[in-house]
This record gives structure tokens, sequence and C-alpha cells, in this order.
């Protein structure tokens, strides 16, 4: 039985004034798995999952074509809430960007911005989304000092959190260990397998092992062209694309 | 010749214009103090001048100047910092919006006594507030309008991208995101740029010399329809009016002074913010 599929794909499009982004972009991304992009560097991977909470939308001079619909409803639709789709799915950025201010108002930041102004669920979702980041134990002591204090590792997992306290149902992670150490990025990767069961994730990333390790599904774009999307395990063992197959074993990238 | 001679002598000449500058603001300030702390004392700075401007003091002066600082603020500030906001986190970028920046740079080179005869037109004669603090702060207030928009637009515009994409990202409004995000994070900037502003506004002349100023009053202004008397035209008056050069030569120096403490300690200010904000950028708060 296939899963169910939470965000669709139908022909993307994607412009930087005239320069072509994305190439006609098809793909599905099913409930509850890591689905990973990967691609050299300007192929679009950014640009694609940007598309899937509307980050484009601050891009000046950008248009695009085509359709992506999240649980069937079309996200740039003009009925619908742009507010209520970033609440529903949540960015993990290149650079750990957490906020100039103390842990605490970090994670409970979105929680005061859709509403919730009770100190003490504020402070249980706080604390249980710390604890799903993997980040609890580590900063417990110290959750009015400066997120900025604290480590890339540490600081991108404050990210993390801040994303699940307002329990949002897809989570996107772009490139979220590009600046980070090895034993970091073990951390984070950790987490995201721990983190699928509860949520659906696309992870763009320009590290081969790193898709292998984490995705159950992966997608090759190359050109702002969507190359090949299949299952992890397919792909980088029987790739059905020559190119997909020199990019994978390193022959260009 | 030796490069390294020729690298010495280059570094010697960069070091003689610091020194230069140094010394030009060095002897102006020792010179001000030097002829003006012979007219301070407790009397000059919260008395009435008495005896035609001879005697007393020049508490009304620095009231004055106190009330058009002030009223220039509280008129400029929420108009320059919306100004600000709206360029830089609203507007679309573009044709118009450059037009925009480019008026704005050009009314902070219009000289102020152009603004001071725009002020006596509009606030003085066409709303017939006459001579008054309410005149010469709105003279003042639009006079220091750009530099404070340029001031809070660098700031804003330095708070990193990062921040906003972030605040976006948890479903946050954009008006949420500038208040509680944006804005907080550009608030050091935009006070040091204010407070450069304030010693600027009270050393002003020009604007207040047809809106706001008057050489004498008997006591202190009583509404905002009252002329004032101003530290920085009571100089100007001292020295070009009046009977007894000598003496007033002597107390001009001392308002010159109090004048110069005054706008320097607001400087002073500003660096001490700025210096604060960049240790915090760096370390975390």
């Amino acid at each position: 039985m296939e899963a169910e599929i939470k965000i669709k794909v139908r022909n993307i499009q994607f412009y930087y004034g005239k320069i072509q982004a994305l190439k006609d972009i098809n793909m599905d991304i099913f409930k509850n798995q890591v689905t990973a992009v990967i691609g050299p560097s300007g192929c679009g991977k950014s640009t694609l999952i940007r598309m899937f909470n509307r980050m484009n939308d601050l891009v000046p001079n950008t248009t695009h074509a085509g359709n992506i619909l999240f649980d069937n409803q079309d996200i740039n639709d003009l009925k619908i809430d742009v507010v209520e789709i970033r609440r529903s799915i949540g960015m993990v950025f290149q650079k750990p960007n957490p906020f100039p201010k103390s842990i605490f108002e970090n994670i409970s930041y979105g929680l005061e911005v859709n509403g919730i102004k009770d100190r003490s669920k504020k402070e249980e979702i706080v604390v249980q989304s710390l604890k799903k980041a993997a980040l609890w134990d580590e900063v417990k002591d110290r959750l009015n000092e400066s997120a900025l204090g604290l480590s890339g590792g540490q600081q991108q997992r404050i990210c993390i959190a801040r994303c699940l306290a307002v329990s949002p149902e897809v989570l996107l992670f772009d490139e979220p260990c590009a600046s980070l150490d090895p034993i970091s990025t073990q951390k984070i990767e950790e987490l995201i397998l721990e983190l699928k069961k509860e949520y659906t994730i696309v992870i763009v990333t320009h590290n081969m092992q790193q898709a292998a390790r984490v995705s159950d599904y992966t997608a090759f774009l190359y050109l702002g062209k969507l190359i090949e999307f299949g299952e992890t395990e397919k792909i980088f063992t029987v790739p059905k694309n020559k190119m997909t197959e020199e990019y994978l074993t390193g022959r260009f990238g | 010749m030796d490069k390294k001679i020729k690298e010495k002598l280059g570094f010697l000449l960069l070091f003689a214009c610091i020194l230069t500058t140094i010394f030009f603001l060095g002897i102006i300030i020792y010179f001000i103090f030097v002829r003006g702390i012979g007219a301070l004392s407790w009397e000059f700075i919260t008395q009435v001048p008495r005896e035609a401007m001879t005697a007393g003091g020049i508490a009304p002066a620095i009231v004055g100047t106190f009330y058009l600082t002030l009223g220039a603020m509280v008129f400029s500030i929420p108009l320059g910092l919306a100004c600000a906001i709206y360029l830089s986190e609203y507007s679309p970028q573009g044709f118009i919006v450059n037009i925009i920046r480019i008026s704005i740079n050009n009314l902070a080179g219009v000289p102020s006594v152009v603004f001071g005869l725009f002020g006596l037109a509009i606030f003085v004669k066409f709303f017939g507030f006459g001579v008054s603090i309410l005149s010469g702060s709105l003279t003042l207030g639009i006079m220091v309008l750009p530099s404070i928009i340029s001031a809070a637009q660098e700031a804003l515009m330095a708070v990193p991208q990062s921040y906003r994409e972030a605040s976006l990202a948890l479903g946050a409004t954009l008006w949420e995101t500038i208040r509680k995000v944006v804005l907080p994070s550009a608030l050091p900037g935009i006070l040091t740029g204010v407070i450069l502003s304030i010693g600027r506004v009270a050393g002003e002349t020009a604007p207040i010399l047809f809106t706001a100023a008057t050489f004498y009053t008997r006591g202190y202004p009583d509404s905002v329809f009252s002329e004032v008397m101003a530290l920085p035209y009571h100089i100007y008056a001292l020295m070009t009016e009046g009977v007894h050069p000598e003496e007033q030569t002597r107390i001009a120096y001392g308002c010159a002074l109090i004048l110069l403490i005054l706008v320097l300690s607001m400087s002073t200010l500003a660096i001490i913010l700025r210096q604060r904000q960049r240790s915090r950028s760096y370390y975390g708060s």
C-alpha cells in the first residue's frame, strides 16, 4: 500500500526575473516519510522547497506557474491564508537563525504570534518542544539566557524546536547541516529520523550520504529539472537515469 | 625611493591629517571652555536674565532649547520611524521608492535657513501659530526628519533577513515580524540616530530665527504658543545686539559652553549605545 500524499507538486515552473529556475516539476511528498532533494549547487533545490511554504513570496521579481497542493488545497490560491500555510509547514534554514532573544522566548515566539498567551500553557509547550528536539537536557538550566550563546548545532536544534512548538504537519529542512560539524550533523540526522514518526519531512541537501542515511524518497534535480524521483533505496542502487548515476557516483556535481 | 620609506611617509601623512582634525576640535573645546567657564555659576543656569542681559542667568534659554528639542522630537521620531519602516519593510522596491529615497536625501541637503523661511511662511503665517514653541518645533522637526529616516532605515536594513524569514515561516504576519523581531533588533541603531539628531536640533539657530526665538522673555513659556529664548539664538543675539558688549560677550561664551556640554554629552551617549549594540551582536545579550 502506498503512503498518503501530503504535498503534490504539479507542473511547477519558477522564474527569477527572466531566468527559469524550475522547469516543469512534478512529484509527490508522502506523509510521515522523509523526502530528500539532492543535486548540485544552483539546481533549484532550495527554490523548490521554499515554494512549499511560500517563502519565495519575499523574493522580489519572481513568478511561477503550476500548482502545489497541500492536503489537496492549492497553497497559492487567493483564498488561502499564507500565515496558516506557514504555520502548518515549518522551515529550518541553512544557517541557524535563532532570534536574538532568550532560549525560552525563541520557542514561545511562534506560540505568541499564533494566539497562545497563557503562561503555563506556553511553558508546557516550550519544554515539550525542546524535549522533542533533543535539546532539553542541554538547556534546561539556562532557558533565560540568549540563544545566540549556544553552539551552532544547538542553535539549529533551537530552530527545530521553534518550528515544532507551533505544531506543524510538514517540516522543511533547507540544508540544515551545511554549517555544522559532523557530530552536530549526526545529532540532527538522528532527530530527523525520530521526527518522521509524527511529521512529514522534506530535506534539501548536497550531501548524498546524508540523503541516503535519512530519506525514504529522493528527488534528483539538475539545472531546474527533476531528473529522477523515487524510493531512496532504488535511486541509490539502481538509478534509472544515467545522469543520476553519474551524479551519485561523483562523476559530476 | 625605497618602498618602506614610501609606506612610512604615507602613514605619517595620514597621521598628520588626524592630528590636525583633533587639534581643531581640541582648540574649539579649549577656547570655549576658557572663555565660558568664568560665566558659569549656579545662578547662571537657574536664574532669568537681569539688567538688560548683563547679569542674572540664562535659565529661560536652557528651558526654551529643551522645549524646542522635545517638541521637534515628539513630531519627528514617530513620523520618521513610520517612513523608515514603510520604506524598508513594506514598499515594493523599484522606481518610485528610489525617487522617494532620493527626495529624502535631497531634503537633508536643504540649508537650515531655508527651513526657517519655510517655517515662517507655513507655520507662523499660514497656520497662524505665530512665533512660538509650536512653530519652531515643527520647523526643527521637518529639518531633522531626513536624518532620522535614514538612520532608522540603515538600522532596519542591518537586521539580518534570516530573522524576518524565521518569523514569517512560523506563521507570524509581516506586522508581527516587524514589531516583535525587526524593531527590537534595530532599536539601538535607531536610538543612536535619534540622539545625534537631538544634538543637531539643540544647536541649530537658523530654523528658529523667524519661527520661535526671541531675545528676551521675562519668565518661562506658559504654552506651546509662547515665544521662547533658546541657547543658540541667545548667543547670536548677545553678540549682535545690546549696549554692553563686554558683559554680553562673557555671557555668550557661557551660553556656548552650556550648549557645547549638552550637545557633546548627547553624542557621547550615542557612541556608548552604539558600542553596546556592537558588543551585543557579537557575543549575545
